[in-house]
């Protein structure tokens, strides 16, 4: 049942490329995004938040599509990038990767504003009497205690980046062995006559790919700390 | 010695301290809501008051005629809070030098293994805080606060959170406390047989004024 083709093989490590870079690019964002989320009050707030969500609930091909009018050659971060670097992004994985950052990033945000949520602000101030200054109580009080979450949250986001099918197809087309990802491959497999069974071969590693994914974020949320303090409500 | 002399503004009550205090305990005595609290944030740089003025050993450390208001990391103070904020994810020994490892070696006026030995803690610092019990919690947020070299200990309500076994459990370790460290302690309690047994010197607190 598992003896993968090579171009299966080829799909699948192109998934998971695709979904490592995306993951560590939206990791810094999101974390900052996060963070304001949880920590300051504004007037805009609710519609920043409304933006920041909102791959999760547009239709994918909207957002790939938007990706394309703005990456594109014509487009005006599309214009700078190649202006600058001489870089496209259009029809490389590279624009896999950006497709999947933008749909897996309001996962990541979600589950990173909940993590940071949970530290009781209070121990942040106790570090601060104790004489650590902002940053490192950030960085010893505030991250080590949202750590689970953020890796949860970061998984989370992981498996969905793999698994991105409309914007990735709208805005880098499905070219094998450069945007072809898994759920591109499986489309095709599905589009040729008698490939049902290859389609299904790989749709099954696509499930273990998710479970796991969402299987590790669970876990890794039961570790969210709990106030050091059970006999003081 | 701690010199205060400020208002500070909580909800629609406005707090007044002025007072001074001196080596050895001293209690802000008072029933509950009327602000010893929202003095001690007020020391701790927790609180801005809206005027006046507070001095630790000849420092200023807020002064709203010349608009100087030190940051709580750099106030040399340390404060023991009535629900402790230990840190959870750091071990008992971590969480006791998490201060004494930010002084410079020349500013550590307070020693690890003296701290440890008068509060007795030597059989916790490999444990996590949410392992222990609420008294010897205590003492290790104790420990943490003196491990600072403060100039000033802020006690709030140290004893409250713990049931009567456990006060006086931990009483004998706040008196040995007073008895060895030379340093001002301000004790906030609504306790009146505690306040007796500990403090050299009584400020009641009625109505957010404290004077004296």
């Amino acid at each position: 049942m598992f003896d993968l083709s090579p171009s299966d093989i080829e799909a699948i490590a192109l998934s998971l490329k695709v979904g490592l870079w995306s993951v560590i690019c939206s990791l810094p964002i999101a974390f900052a995004l996060a963070y304001v989320l949880a920590r300051t009050n504004f007037l805009l707030k609710p519609i920043i938040t409304g933006l920041i969500l909102l791959p999760l609930v547009l239709p994918p091909v909207v957002v790939g599509y938007m990706l394309l009018l703005s990456f594109g050659r014509t487009g005006f971060i599309g214009q700078l990038l190649e202006q600058w670097f001489g870089i496209t992004v259009i029809f490389k994985w590279t624009g896999a990767a950006i497709a999947s950052a933008v749909m897996g990033l309001p996962l990541m945000v979600i589950g990173i504003r909940i993590s940071i949520e949970s530290v009781d602000r209070r121990l942040e101030m106790a570090a601060r009497t104790l004489g650590a200054g902002r940053w490192r109580t950030f960085f010893t009080v505030t991250l080590p205690l949202s750590f689970p979450g953020v890796l949860a949250g970061t998984i989370l986001s992981f498996a969905r980046s793999v698994g991105e099918f409309g914007a990735t197809i709208t805005f880098v087309s499905n070219i094998p062995g450069e945007t072809r990802t898994l759920p591109l491959a499986i489309h095709t497999l599905l589009q040729m006559p008698n490939g049902d069974a290859d389609a299904l071969r790989l749709s099954l590693v696509s499930v273990v790919i998710a479970l796991v994914g969402i299987v590790g974020s669970e876990i890794l949320n039961r570790r969210l700390p709990k106030t050091a303090n059970p006999d003081h409500a | 010695m701690l010199e205060i002399d400020a208002s500070a503004l909580r909800g629609e009550i406005t707090i007044t301290a002025a007072f001074t205090a001196d080596n050895g305990v001293t209690a802000l005595f008072g029933p509950s809501g009327a602000g010893k609290t929202t003095i001690l944030n007020m020391i701790a740089g927790v609180v801005r008051p809206q005027s006046g003025k507070i001095v630790l050993d000849g420092r200023v450390l807020f002064d709203s005629a010349a608009r100087i208001n030190v940051a709580m990391e750099q106030r040399h103070i340390g404060y023991v809070f009535q629900d402790r904020r230990l840190f959870p994810h750091l071990s008992v020994q971590s969480n006791l030098i998490y201060g004494y490892n930010l002084l410079a070696p020349d500013q550590r006026a307070q020693k690890p293994e003296a701290v440890i030995a008068l509060l007795d803690l030597a059989h916790l610092l490999a444990r996590k805080p949410a392992t222990l019990s609420g008294g010897e919690q205590q003492r290790v947020a104790i420990g943490r606060a003196l491990l600072t070299s403060p100039r000033v200990l802020l006690m709030d309500e140290p004893l409250a959170s713990l049931d009567a076994a456990r006060k006086a459990e931990i009483l004998p370790y706040l008196e040995r406390l007073r008895d060895t460290i030379r340093l001002p302690i301000l004790y906030v309690s609504h306790d009146e047989r505690e306040v007796q047994r500990l403090a050299a010197r009584v400020i009641a607190v009625a109505d957010g004024v404290a004077r004296a």
